[in-house]
C-alpha cells in the first residue's frame, strides 16, 4: 500500500514537475532586469575601437557623470543618433560628461557589428568618444539595455540618472522639441534630480545568437 | 471605312498617329496598372497614421481577435518572421481573425523602401505606417512592458490582451497563441 501510494506520489510529483516546466517555458518573458534608476553601475573593462585600448569608467579619471550609450553600427535609428552622440560629447565631455558608446550586439548574429566594422565606422565619423565592444555580451544584460540606441547616465559616483532616449524625434533632429539627455545632464550639472528620469524610444533589437 | 482612315491620315499625319497610338497603349497600361496593385492589399491601401490615429482604426476590429505586430522593413527579426503572420492571414477569415502589421518605417522611406517591399513580397495582411516621432508619448499605450525594440507582437480581442516583446519561429508558435484566444 505504501509502495503504491510512494509510486503514485511520485508519478504526481513527476506530472506537476513537467507541467511546470511546460508552465515555465510557455511563460518566459525577456525578464525585466537590469539598472533602474538610482541603481549604482559596476565598472567594465571593454576595448575600444577607436584605438584599441582598452577602457573601464575608472579609467576615465575626474569626470562629474558618464554618458553610456549603447548603439551600433547596423541599427538605423542608432546611425540617426551618431551624428547627435557626437554633438553631445563634443558639447558636454569638456564640462565632464564624456559619451561612451557600447555595441552591445554579437557579430555573428549581426554581420557588420564586428570589432573591425567598429573600427572602420569610428574612423569614417571621426568618433570623438569612446566606441567600445561587448565582446561576450556581458555588459548589456547588466544594464538591462534592450535596443539601440539606449542611453544610461550615470552620475560620479556611477549612480544611474537617467534611462532612456536622446531626444523626442529620431527621424529629424531639428524637429525634435523635447531633448530628454541634455536636459537630464543640465539637472544634474545643477545639482537636481532629472525629470523624467526615464524615457522610451523605438529602437532595434539587440541582436544575440538564437 | 476606307474613306474615313485615309482621311484621318491626311488630316494628323503620320506622326501624330504613332504618338496616339502610344498615348492609347499608356491608357491600356494604366488601366490594367490598379489590378497589379490591387493584388498587394498594402502598398495600394497603404494607411499612415498617427497613434491616435491607429487607435481609432484598430477600434473597427474589437468584435475579433486581432493580431498586431509592429516591424519595420529595415528590421530583420521582422521582416524573417513575417511569412508566419501572412500565413494567420490566409488561414483565418477576416471575421475570426485579423492581421495589422504597423510598420514603423521612417516616412522619408515610405517610397522608396516599404510601398517596394510590399509589392515585391505580395503582403496580403493589413499594414498601417504609424509615423509618430513623439515615440515616448505613445510606447507605453502599447504596453507598459514594451522596452521600445521591435518586433512586438499583440493579440487582442475584446479587453483580453497579450504582449510579446520576441520574435516568433514558426506559424505553428504563433498560431498556439491565437489559438488560446479563439477557445475561450
Amino acid at each position: 500500500m505504501n509502495r503504491l501510494m510512494s509510486s503514485k506520489s511520485g508519478l504526481l510529483m513527476s506530472t506537476l514537475g513537467i507541467l511546470g516546466l511546460i508552465l515555465f517555458f510557455a511563460f518566459t518573458e525577456p525578464v525585466d532586469t537590469g539598472y533602474k534608476v538610482g541603481d549604482v553601475t559596476a565598472d567594465f573593462n571593454l576595448q575600444n575601437a577607436v584605438d584599441d585600448s582598452w577602457v573601464s569608467l575608472n579609467s576615465l579619471g575626474e569626470v562629474k557623470g558618464y554618458i553610456i550609450a549603447f548603439t551600433c553600427n547596423t541599427c538605423p535609428y542608432a546611425v540617426m543618433y551618431e551624428d547627435r552622440l557626437i554633438a553631445l560629447h563634443n558639447k558636454y565631455a569638456p564640462q565632464g560628461y564624456p559619451v561612451v558608446a557600447i555595441n552591445p550586439n554579437d557579430p555573428e548574429a549581426k554581420p557588420g557589428d564586428g570589432f573591425a566594422d567598429m573600427k572602420k565606422r569610428a574612423a569614417e565619423k571621426k568618433f570623438p568618444f569612446k566606441y567600445l565592444f561587448d565582446a561576450g555580451q556581458k555588459v548589456y544584460p547588466q544594464f538591462g539595455a534592450t535596443r539601440t540606441p539606449h542611453i544610461y547616465l550615470l552620475d560620479n559616483d556611477r549612480v544611474v540618472r537617467y534611462i532612456g532616449a536622446i531626444d523626442n524625434n529620431a527621424q529629424d533632429a531639428s524637429a525634435a522639441n523635447e531633448h530628454y539627455l541634455s536636459s537630464a545632464i543640465e539637472a544634474l550639472k545643477k545639482g537636481e534630480d532629472p525629470n523624467p528620469d526615464f524615457t522610451k524610444a523605438v529602437g532595434c533589437s539587440i541582436k544575440v545568437k538564437s | 471605312m476606307e474613306n474615313i482612315c485615309p482621311a484621318i491620315f491626311l488630316t494628323f499625319g503620320l506622326r501624330s498617329t504613332t504618338s496616339s497610338v502610344i498615348s492609347i497603349l499608356f491608357q491600356v497600361l494604366l488601366s490594367f496598372s490598379p489590378i497589379t496593385i490591387a493584388s498587394s492589399y498594402a502598398a495600394a491601401d497603404l494607411k499612415v497614421v498617427d497613434f491616435e490615429g491607429l487607435e481609432k482604426y484598430l477600434e473597427q476590429y474589437e468584435d475579433r481577435t486581432v493580431v498586431i505586430n509592429f516591424w519595420a522593413t529595415w528590421c530583420l527579426p521582422c521582416v524573417k518572421e513575417l511569412p508566419y503572420f501572412e500565413q494567420v492571414t490566409s488561414t483565418y477569415h477576416e471575421d475570426e481573425v485579423v492581421v495589422v502589421l504597423v510598420s514603423l518605417d521612417f516616412s522619408k522611406q515610405v517610397d522608396t523602401k516599404l510601398k517596394p517591399f510590399l509589392k515585391k513580397h505580395n503582403l496580403q495582411s493589413e499594414v498601417v505606417l504609424l509615423d509618430d516621432p513623439d515615440q515616448n508619448s505613445w510606447i507605453d499605450k502599447v504596453d507598459p512592458k514594451w522596452s521600445g525594440a521591435i518586433p512586438i507582437t499583440l493579440i487582442k480581442k475584446g479587453d483580453r490582451k497579450a504582449f510579446y516583446e520576441r520574435t516568433f519561429h514558426s506559424f505553428e508558435e504563433l498560431n498556439t497563441l491565437i489559438q488560446s484566444f479563439l477557445n475561450t
